[in-house]
């Protein structure tokens, strides 16, 4: 059975040959930084189970350091702008066939790997087949790749490097925002929210009840990063007392117009990094925030749509 | 628990203080990783735990969520992809096709990330694996090709818009489908609650928000078209 752990130990092996890769760059001033960063992320993917959670914690604390006193940017791309156009127009359109492996593989994997058995047991851990495949899918593209281009054996792991500096700190972002939404629940803090939030509605009007339960859903997920966080609370605060239990509505429409509330404010915060944060250093915008800033004009209309979209149909099915 | 300006503070409010150092940390640009950090330690300290035992409990979170960095492995395919010309080729080929414009290209994306993500294909696309190598070189060469060499503010403007519709057609496709974690959620929750709910009828009440998401970005993504147009106006008359 392939399981997460294999995965974990092929990042960690990739992670480690980016640390290497950085120390022995020499156009990059800052290298030293970039080597221990990576390093550190390594031996959290290979021996993270091992380190115990100070350990671990430890970890995190010494990347976080590294990343604040600020990393480099290693060495840039190995073809030029002319050369790049010369071997697209000579490979064509055969160069998108391993760039759709990666969606392909994961589509198989999740439609047909998922349900193979070898010996009796699955042939994918069922619960995380869709990153299996993801994973899958990447060393299927990198192999069809090797064989079309016939590169130097060590160029994927340059080209990740490469990318992977211009990400930065930024790609650890997203797993430590999932850890501090673990601190926030350990110290209660939904709960002091939500008992906020429905201390301050009025109880009488079915409306004013839909506005705080969608508008609190979006702002309670801008300040956790993540509507999943925010629905127990809100749900409990506000939507089970008023919406269902006072005024009859049905749970249904409001749990999912609910959600879909959340939603929208995952739309327009930093802290749901990885849709927000990280887009942004992949495509190298000058604007860190500039995808939130594309997304609110959806964003709000949307909230407001789902307010009346809630208030039209929670009470008459 | 003291009282401040006759405003309580304290007791139960105090872990608040950790949501209020992240907002303060992300307006004033703080490196997030150290923002982050600094809210975890001190919400959990004000939550009555001591700081050996928060470290202990963030590093324990940490380990538990690298599933979330498992993307990053996609990063040396595109980028040995992008060695050999990917980007240029996306370019090229939205190029040639004459009705591609930057907002058509996305809205067709918008409606294919929705519709594969409503039958549960939601990690078949995203920004590591067809935002970055394919679609935003694509809407940025269908815009190129009508409007020329593009000043830096529409170039940033279109790839931003690129991310956003990954972001859109995602998170409003993925609840139609019945099996995606939030379905789950939201049921379990409900559950506990003493409520039976089926994940169908979550997921079917899903879909009038899947329709208006599609209707407002989507008509800002055919205006998106004109406003590149005035961005280039703008650019020339400065220079």
């Amino acid at each position: 059975m392939i399981t997460l752990q294999h995965v974990y130990v092929l990042a960690g092996l990739v992670f480690a040959a980016y640390a290497g890769l950085s120390l022995a760059d020499r156009e990059n001033p800052r290298r030293l930084r970039n080597a221990a960063f990576w390093g550190l992320f390594a031996v959290s993917f290979l021996a993270g189970d091992l380190l115990g959670d100070r350990g671990n914690g430890f970890l995190v604390l010494a990347m976080v350091g590294i990343a604040a006193v600020g990393l480099g940017r290693g060495r840039g791309v190995v073809t030029t702008p002319e050369e790049r156009r010369a071997l697209a127009a000579k490979w064509g359109e055969r160069l998108f066939l391993p760039a759709l492996a990666i969606p392909a593989v994961t589509l198989l994997g999740a439609l047909v790997l998922k349900n193979l058995t070898v010996g009796g047991a699955p042939l994918l851990q069922t619960a995380q087949a869709t990153l299996i495949s993801l994973a899958l899918g990447v060393v299927v593209a990198i192999a069809v790749a090797m064989l079309m281009f016939r590169p130097p054996p060590i160029a994927p792991l340059q080209e990740g490097r490469r990318l992977m500096d211009t990400v930065g700190w930024a790609a650890v972002l997203p797993q430590m925002l999932a850890s501090l939404g673990a601190v926030f629940a350990l110290a209660g803090v939904g709960e002091v929210i939500g008992g906020m939030a429905s201390s301050v509605i009025p109880g009488d009007s079915r409306f004013l009840a839909v506005v705080a339960y969608c508008g609190g859903m979006a702002l309670f997920t801008v300040i956790m990063g993540n509507g999943f966080a925010a629905f127990p609370v809100m749900t409990a605060g506000v939507g089970l007392p008023l919406i269902v239990n006072r005024f009859g509505g049905d749970p249904a429409i409001m749990g999912a117009i609910g959600m879909l509330s959340g939603f929208c404010g995952t739309l327009m915060t930093p802290m749901a990094a990885n849709f927000n944060i990280v887009p942004a250093a992949l495509l190298e915008l000058k604007d860190r925030n500039g995808v939130i800033r594309a997304q609110i004009p959806t964003a709000l209309p949307l909230l407001a749509g789902n307010i009346a979209l809630m208030y039209l149909l929670v009470f008459r099915f | 628990m003291w009282t401040v300006l006759g405003v309580q503070v304290g007791g139960a409010y105090w872990p608040l203080l950790g949501v209020a150092v992240v907002v303060a940390g992300f307006l004033l640009r703080f490196n997030p990783l150290l923002v982050v950090t600094a809210a975890a330690l001190l919400t959990g300290v004000l939550g009555g735990l001591d700081l050996l035992a928060v470290i202990d409990a963030f590093g324990r979170a940490f380990n538990d969520s690298r599933y979330v960095s498992v993307t990053w492995l996609v990063l040396p395919a595109i980028g040995l992809l992008e060695r050999y010309g990917l980007q240029e080729r996306a370019r090229t080929l939205i190029g040639r096709v004459a009705a591609a414009t930057a907002g058509r290209l996305l809205l067709v994306y918008l409606l294919l990330r929705q519709a594969t993500a409503a039958i549960g294909l939601h990690s078949t696309m995203g920004h590591a694996q067809t935002v970055r190598p394919l679609v935003a070189p694509m809407a940025e060469g269908a815009a190129e090709s009508r409007l020329g060499v593009l000043p830096e503010r529409a170039r940033e403007r279109v790839k931003a818009m690129t991310a956003a519709t990954d972001n859109v057609g995602l998170f409003f496709g993925e609840d139609v489908f019945i099996a995606i974690a939030s379905i789950l959620l939201i049921r379990g929750f409900l559950e506990q609650n003493g409520i039976l709910v089926e994940p169908l009828e979550l997921s079917l009440w899903a879909i009038p928000t899947a329709i208006l998401a599609f209707l407002v970005h989507g008509g800002r993504l055919l205006l998106l078209d004109r406003r590149l147009q005035r961005d280039v106006a703008e650019a020339e008359a400065a220079a």
